[in-house]
């Protein structure tokens, strides 16, 4: 079982009380309907499944309740950082060589 | 390759088992090939041995980072059914059924199918609806499929609690007579040898690290931790790592892969007779040969290349399981494992061609490949020797999520994914 530090209560707590809620950093267009095919395709289904480090959601669905992002290794299911949503996707990540 | 028979073991049993060859052979990887298959599981081998058996292409390389048969192909629960809802799965899994009743005898190898009957549990009236409706959809397709009362449940597989006081009562089942296990192992043994025995190379300890392209875009062949190995066309059969190598390739999947567990008890007597799934409860149960019961659990919530899960997940299955089966309260667990499945948004596999030329995949069947291996290998050679899908293929496109016309078992599936 995962350990996460949910950024808004500031604590590690485990994995039970969150969701995974998919990648992150995945806009959504403002005029979905306008979208053409292709684009609406990588929105909704194309997915970039690394093999390595992953930025992806969690919702702290059994705690505060609310989405934040993080990033974690999947071949050893790490987590090197977590942040609040809306802050940009981090560039320098802590330990993690280039 | 000297077949299988009793005479062989009556003759290898006077002269002390000297006389078993090897069952494949593991040559060094030549220059170049006609077909390259990056995979060397069940699917993969069998697409091997389709391609030399019905389309005459022996000029074949198997290439795998790992060992024969070492990823899902030894890590699933060996279920085998047809009854999906809609009419392309319905073609793909019963042509799949079709070739495992004779496949021991086509390969002379026993796989062990063993059609026992797969039994799916219905606990609330929406699960009695859909389970009907799979019912009278399979019957439509040609594919047996029978609803059973909980008493004619219990009697199918005597074990069961059908108790009215439990937490999710048995309130029905749909049996698929057909359906049943198999011995994964040698699936992917029996179609190596067959394989290699027409002339294909079975390369293991051998990684692809790039896919290499001519200026028109064409697969050329794969950079590998042997080297370049050439060829004009690659078909991708690698599971859980299908969007690592079409990424080589640049092109981007509609996957994701996650851990999928499995745990086998003790051995004990023969007690269940069949297969018992429950997508409510979430568990599958089935007896092997050796008389391990063989648990499926279900998969993380993450994405990882991990090969392991969090334990949480088991300890839900064996509370599903001891439910059902109160009998087992006390059985000591011995092995688990976890595997690494690539999902598709609608739960269907791709077994198409790619917008690259040359290059094929056959990737995306999630929590339940092993049942379609022998289909899946059919069809997959067809669609590299002829560069053109099967009919049975045709709808498995990876366009389908751009055009919208999925096939979305993801809702109608008869088991959980």
């Amino acid at each position: 079982m995962l350990l996460i530090r949910c950024p808004y209560c500031e604590e590690e707590r485990p994995e039970l009380e969150f969701r995974n809620a998919g990648e992150a950093h995945i806009a959504r267009s403002a005029n979905i309907a306008g979208e053409s095919d292709d684009d609406f395709e990588k929105f909704f289904f194309i997915r970039s499944n690394p093999k390595g480090i992953i930025y992806e959601r969690w919702r702290h669905m059994h705690g505060c309740a609310r989405f934040f992002n993080a990033v974690r290794d999947t071949i050893s299911d790490k987590f090197i950082m977590t942040y609040k949503a809306g802050e940009p996707k981090p560039v320098k990540l802590p330990g993690v060589a280039k | 390759m000297k077949k299988y028979s009793v005479f062989a073991i009556a003759r290898e049993a006077m002269r002390g088992h000297k006389g078993w060859e090897e069952q494949w052979s593991s040559p060094e990887p030549k220059k170049d090939y006609d077909v390259i298959i990056v995979g060397a599981g069940g699917h993969g081998l069998a697409t091997a041995y389709y391609l030399a058996t019905v389309h005459g292409i022996t000029n074949v390389a198997v290439l795998e980072k790992g060992w024969l048969g070492g990823g899902n192909t030894g890590r699933n629960t060996t279920i085998i059914r047809s009854n999906y809802l809609y009419d392309e799965s319905a073609g793909i899994y019963d042509h799949a059924l079709k070739l495992w009743d004779g496949l021991s005898q086509e390969l002379n190898y026993n796989v062990m199918y063993s059609a026992r009957g797969v039994m799916m549990l219905a606990h609330n009236v929406h699960d009695i609806q859909v389970l009907k409706r799979h019912v009278h959809a399979n019957r439509l397709n040609g594919i047996d499929n029978e609803w059973l009362t909980p008493e004619q449940a219990k009697e199918f597989c005597p074990p069961l609690n059908i108790s009215k006081q439990a937490r999710y009562p048995v309130m029905g089942a749909a049996l698929q007579r057909r359906g049943g296990t198999a011995r994964h192992d040698a699936v992917a043994w029996g179609y190596a040898r067959g394989a290699s025995a027409r002339g294909v190379h079975i390369i293991q300890n051998c990684e692809v690290t790039g896919v290499k392209r001519a200026a028109n875009g064409a697969v050329t062949g794969v950079e590998t931790t042997r080297g370049f190995i050439g060829a004009k066309r690659v078909g991708v059969v690698a599971a859980g790592h299908s969007s690592v190598i079409m990424n080589m390739a640049g092109v981007r999947m509609p996957l994701e892969s996650y851990p999928l567990q499995a745990l086998v008890s003790e051995p004990v007597k023969p007690v269940v007779p069949c297969v018992v799934m429950s997508n409510t409860v979430h568990a599958y149960i089935s007896q092997s040969d050796k008389g391990e019961l063989v648990i499926g659990a279900g998969t993380d919530q993450y994405v990882s290349y991990s090969q392991t899960g969090g334990l949480h997940i088991l300890q839900h299955t064996l509370d599903a399981i001891c439910e059902m089966f109160p009998i087992f309260t006390r059985m000591k667990m011995l092995r688990s494992w976890g595997g690494i499945v690539d999902v598709t948004p609608d739960r269907s596999p791709i077994l198409a061609k790619t917008p690259v030329p040359g290059l094929y995949v056959n990737c995306g069947w999630g929590t339940g490949g092993f049942k379609a291996t022998p289909g899946s290998g059919h069809v997959f050679a067809h669609t590299i020797a002829r560069d053109d899908p099967h009919p049975i293929n045709a709808p498995f496109t990876i366009e389908r999520f751009r055009t919208g016309r999925l096939i979305d078992e993801a809702a109608a599936a008869a088991v959980a994914h």
